[in-house]
């Protein structure tokens, strides 16, 4: 069974369409991720998803119950982190953890064994009894995480779940969403990070002015969209531009203390450029190619923003 | 609809509103001494008899400690933030509604209680109707409490416009309702002016129940509480849904 099949999710505020038409199917125990540029409406179907917003059309199922007839049912399986949202201040993070439990109906017993054992995964075990008021940014967040993962949901849902965080609470953050989703979660997460979505999902969707405009594997959209590639290098000595175009290697640019050379055929300009600097008597300090990008793929797809 | 899932999801946010909102310090004193304030600023040194007015007390004081919280919960759970992560939990707006206004209704009633029975020690109080007074109590809370929520469901994240929205409603509401002057006293238009105000219906409960010195049959200020909890609770959830379609 999918975990998400949502059809048709439009959402107008006034006369501007912050989602239109949007349809998203994830399989269970697959990660997804959702890339779009700030305002792309991202946040607008995670709401209308988790059904704390009332979509104008289309609907809704998680595990095949649908979240507008049945919105206590279909929330109790998902875990979510909303882009606006925190926990409470004015109670510890363990308060804050053990109360999310209740709503998810936890027995006493249970409640504290797990939540015992997530605060300790999380790394918050000695703060567990101070205020989350007198917590910084990243320590809120761990708590916030807690609470969504409390009751092992089927499905995890997070909104930018790693924007301000330092690159410690980050992997943290990302090594809880690898495992929850190995013990059996499937997750849904925003991102703005192309890396992290390229690291971590299996699907992407890429949404842009409130549709979805493409939906593939990382690596297919890679490819799709792999337009320029360049090889670059850097010598021993200072070289000039008529040097590269004499040696028959056009579209060379000099980028910071290197060379770029864009070319369709890196493999035919590695060997010229070695060639040219065999002749000139230059040593290669540095060469790269490029690999096919991710941002290239995202910044095509979301041109004109 | 699941109703023990239902249930279960008011109670826990009831206890929630409970734990985060009401059992403070400031909270329960502001409670308990704003009533005290006012009825020492109405009845000390002029000479009323204590025993005729107390009825319209205790109404005050439920009315008060009742619809005291409530409007701030909301605004302030969206101003932190909260609210967006209590909407996704497993909850429905009628489970944060209710819950709130039994928060309130339970802060709002165990405070008069202690008040009532600590003035039953000092002063010589009498009970015509015991089942009534239980009633009174319950009713009210339950009212007045609806009332708060209702106040807490305009679009606004900012807890200082409610709390003027809150007094611009309450003050005048106790003005009208029979509490500085006895319901039987009044005539006319003053008392078809008292008469649109849910609270007079609670004044004259509590004298039905204390002094059996009541201006309406019983039966008329329980319909009436019942008739404006369901009203104050259905607009309640209408607003709050349409807040739910605007996304805010
Ligand atoms: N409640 C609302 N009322 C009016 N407009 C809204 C509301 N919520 C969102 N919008 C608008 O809808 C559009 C999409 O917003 P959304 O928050 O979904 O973007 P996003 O993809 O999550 O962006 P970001 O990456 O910056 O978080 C924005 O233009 C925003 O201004
Ligand atoms: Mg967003």
């Amino acid at each position: 069974m999918d975990a998400v099949r949502a059809t048709g999710l439009t959402k107008k505020f006034g006369t501007f369409s912050a989602v239109d038409n949007v349809s998203i199917t994830i399989p269970e125990g697959s990660i997804f991720g959702f890339l779009g540029p700030n305002g792309a409406g991202k946040t607008t179907t995670i709401r209308m998803l988790t059904g704390v917003l009332v979509p104008d059309a289309g609907s809704v199922r998680i595990f095949g119950i649908d979240v507008h007839d049945d919105p206590i049912a279909a929330k109790l399986k998902m875990g979510v982190i909303p882009e606006n949202g925190t926990v409470y201040s004015d109670l510890s993070a363990l308060q804050n953890i053990l109360l999310t439990a209740k709503f998810f109906g936890m027995e006493r017993v249970t409640r504290e064994e797990r939540a015992c054992e997530i605060l300790e995964r999380l790394g918050l075990s000695d703060r567990q009894d101070d205020l989350v008021r007198t917590f910084s940014k990243g320590m809120r967040q761990r708590v916030s995480i807690a609470c969504a993962i409390i009751h092992a949901p089927p499905l995890l849902i997070l909104d930018e779940p790693t924007t301000g965080l330092d690159v410690y609470s980050r992997r943290l953050v990302i090594d809880t969403v690898r495992r929850m989703n190995r013990e059996g979660s499937t997750v849904l997460l925003t991102t703005h990070n192309i890396e992290e979505a390229n690291a971590l999902c299996s699907r992407i969707s890429v949404i842009n002015h409130g549709t979805i405009v493409a939906t593939e594997s990382p690596e297919k959209l890679k490819k799709t969209f792999d337009t320029s590639r360049y090889v670059e290098i850097s010598f021993n000595r200072e070289v000039d531009a008529p040097l590269f175009s004499a040696s028959c290697i056009p579209n060379a640019e000099p980028y910071g203390d290197k060379w770029r050379v864009y070319t369709d055929d890196p493999d035919r300009t590695v060997k010229s450029l070695v060639t040219l600097a065999d002749r000139e008597g230059l040593s290669i300090v540095s060469i790269a190619t490029s690999n096919p990008s991710l941002e290239e793929a995202f910044v095509t797809l979301t041109a004109g923003a | 609809m699941d109703w023990h899932l239902l249930t279960k999801s008011i109670l826990v946010t009831t206890e929630k509103n409970m734990r985060i909102y009401y059992f403070k310090g400031p909270v329960v004193v502001f409670g308990l001494l704003f009533p005290l304030i006012m009825f020492l600023t109405f009845f000390i040194g002029r000479d009323l008899d204590l025993i005729l007015f107390f009825p319209g007390f205790l109404a005050m004081m439920l009315f008060f400690t009742a619809s005291s919280v409530g409007p701030l919960i909301t605004p302030w759970e969206k101003r932190e933030k909260t609210y967006e992560r209590l909407l996704s939990l497993p909850v429905i707006l009628e489970s944060i509604v209710i819950g709130d206004i039994l928060a309130g209704a339970i802060f709002g009633a165990g405070i008069s209680i202690i008040v009532f029975a600590a003035c039953s020690l000092v002063l010589p109080l009498s009970v015509t109707s015991l089942p009534l007074l239980v009633l009174a109590f319950i009713l009210g809370s339950v009212t007045f409490a609806a009332l708060g929520t209702l106040l807490a469901s305009p679009t606004t994240d900012n807890p200082s416009n409610i709390m003027m929205l809150s007094s611009l409603v309450r003050l005048p509401l106790m003005f009208i309702s029979g509490i500085f002057i006895p319901l039987s006293q009044l005539t006319g238009w003053f008392f078809i002016f008292t008469s649109i105000s849910p609270l007079t219906y609670l004044v004259d409960l509590f004298h039905a129940a204390l002094n059996g010195d009541a201006v309406y049959p019983p039966w008329v200020d329980i319909l009436v509480l019942i008739g404006v909890t369901l009203v104050f609770v259905w607009s309640a959830k209408v607003i709050q849904r349409r807040n739910l379609v605007k996304g805010i």
